[in-house]
């Protein structure tokens, strides 16, 4: 995938589904309406400032708790291009890349930035420079097999792909 | 050589033997799906004009987070599940009235050691206490494993703990799960597959295990699981038609870490808000004003609790400023609870018993007002988990959340033993 580029909005650890969107609206069934909710309980400004392409920064276990792909699906909704965090839970992990959303795991990630910096990703490389600070950083690729169902743009895109090329084939 | 994840993964695949960091694309025995059907799953079929499920007797289907419907958007979620159930033939639909999905799918015999096993909820983890591989996944990939038959997994590396007991006779499995998340972090076992050995554990209830397993997700786990002995396999009896075999970690396998843990002197834990890894004994916090007490959930509404809970209520009264609210986990917990006089002790203290589901537990209802303050035998407490993001929650063993509903604070309850 190309490079990204993006602002960056700040996390600490253990940012958890629940924090992300609250259980409460999970059956809210338009999807704007649900990601109005992104953020709620920790920074109800968020959804108000968050702008398309901005780039989340997370401290350790981003996404822990519950397994709702709500959680990605809010983010992605309002416009999140990536996620950058020390470590991702497990859950969340899977299901941000099945959304196509492209993940870094970068050591020390929630001391390396500043809110509002802008920083450009290199997801082949797992390469992230702050562009503000003109710093470069190396983090943990995704695995190949992962990288191609975000190139898709996500699983289910990558899953229509397949029938197709069955179909014509 | 090989960690019980390995064996049952082994089990799962082609592959004679397979090894911590895999990647394997493996066969599920089941797969649990909730409202999470109707609310994505569903969606995602018909994005990809999916025309049937592969396996359909695999997988089992109920109600459990928002019974009754209380809104037209849940209703409509409701009927999408039901409606999802029968145009794919779906062979195990429970309906609404089973009750929490992590005490039912075990119950109904879909639980067997050594089996694999996904469901859309993060406390999927559960299963463990009966020797399975069990582990929660999101929607997209529920969509795929029900029209593909098989999931990708990484094997996990297996976290090792062993709890030397004897277990003191007002601990439970709860105080035990707190104290062990509040050692190893939120994250000490992310990605991990944990492994629960030890003589404490082989002292235990079955309830007290499947609480455990059930909060081995409040550390990262990817499952938590126990070696299951003559206790698991007298409640398995029954319930479980499956032929299985039990598996058990070899003596010399290999762990990333491994912690010991001596309980024979925990003292009842608490989980200050907001996180279950911020337990302290309770007496540490003792006389903390309560607003609301909450016994229930998937953690913590099995029989085991109830008994405890009612021994502590019996011919007393709920503090006059505080509501206890308790749910059985199932219905057929209900059922024993009624026959034994539980829930008339607890209708007699004051508390309000309601029907089995998942609502207190994640705000649903029994929501709390900003500046309330809850004491909970449930598994999570983040912020805005039960309702205002300015309520505060703590989680405590049913036996500390009784004892402290009649005291209108938190409150040592091993004066009621």
């Amino acid at each position: 995938m190309a490079t990204i580029k993006g602002k960056i909005w700040k996390f600490g650890d253990n940012i958890d589904t629940d924090v992300i969107i609250p259980g409460r609206y999970l059956t809210i069934r338009d999807p704007i309406q649900m990601a109005s909710h992104t953020f709620e309980p920790i920074r109800p400004e968020f959804v108000k400032k968050v702008v398309k392409g901005d780039i989340i920064v997370g401290g350790a276990n981003f996404g822990s708790g519950s397994s709702r792909e709500e959680a990605p699906f809010v983010l992605k909704t309002v416009g999140i291009a990536a996620i950058v965090a020390e470590s991702f839970a497990r859950i969340f992990y899977r299901n941000a890349i099945n959304l196509g959303i492209p993940l870094l795991e970068l050591k020390n990630a929630s001391h390396l930035f500043s809110e509002g910096d802008t920083v450009e990703i290199n997801f082949e490389e797992g390469i992230i420079k702050n562009l503000n600070q003109n710093t470069s950083y190396q983090g943990t690729k995704l695995p190949k097999f992962l990288m191609e169902l975000i190139d898709a743009g996500g699983a289910i895109l990558a899953v229509k792909q397949r029938i197709k090329q069955k179909k014509s084939s | 050589m090989p960690t019980i994840a390995e064996k049952i993964f082994a089990a799962h695949t082609d592959e004679q033997k397979v090894e911590a960091g895999q990647i394997v694309n493996a066969d599920v025995d089941i797969i649990m799906m909730h409202e999470m059907l109707g609310m994505r799953v569903a969606d995602t079929y018909k994005e990809l004009n999916l025309e049937k499920v592969m396996y359909p007797d695999r997988v089992v289907v109920l109600l459990d987070h928002w019974t009754p419907a209380n809104s037209i958007d849940v209703a409509i979620v409701h009927r999408t599940t039901r409606e999802f159930v029968k145009k794919y033939g779906i062979k195990n639909w429970l309906g609404m009235t089973e009750g929490i999905c992590h005490q039912v799918i075990p119950e109904k015999g879909f639980v067997w050691p050594g089996a694999l096993i996904v469901g859309t909820d993060s406390h999927t983890c559960t299963y463990g206490a009966f020797g399975a591989f069990s582990t929660g996944i999101g929607s997209t990939d529920a969509a795929l494993l029900l029209a593909e038959g098989k999931l990708w997994f990484k094997v996990p590396d297996s976290y090792k703990i062993e709890l030397q007991g004897p277990v003191p006779p007002y601990i439970t499995g709860k105080d035990i799960i707190l104290k062990l998340i509040t050692e190893i972090g939120l994250d000490g076992a992310n990605y991990q597959s944990v492994e629960f050995h030890g003589d404490a554990i082989k002292e235990l209830s079955v309830d007290s295990r499947m609480t455990i397993c059930n909060m081995a997700i409040e550390m990262g786990g990817k499952a938590g699981i126990i070696e299951p002995d003559e206790i698991t396999l007298q409640w398995l009896q029954n319930r479980v038609k499956h032929d299985f075999n039990v598996i058990t970690a070899d003596p010399d396998a290999n762990y990333s870490s491994e912690l010991k843990l001596n309980i024979n002197a925990l003292e009842p834990q608490v989980a200050k808000p907001h996180s279950p890894g911020n337990a302290v004994p309770v007496g540490d916090i003792q006389g903390t004003k309560i607003d609301q007490a909450f016994i229930g959930s998937c953690t913590n509404g099995r029989l085991e609790d109830l008994r405890i809970a009612a021994k502590i209520l019996k011919n007393n009264k709920v503090h006059k400023d505080i509501r206890l609210i308790i749910t059985p986990a199932s219905r057929e917990i209900y059922l024993q609870a009624m026959k034994e006089g539980l829930i008339n002790i607890f209708i007699d203290s004051g508390a309000l018993v309601t029907h089995p589901t998942c609502g207190v537990c994640l705000g649903i209802f029994g929501a709390l007002a900003p500046g309330e303050v809850s004491l909970s035998a449930s598994n999570r407490n983040f912020i805005g988990r039960q309702g205002s993001r300015d309520a505060q929650i703590y989680l405590a063993a049913p036996a500390t959340v009784a004892a402290s509903a009649l005291k209108g604070q938190i409150t040592d309850p091993r004066e009621f033993f």
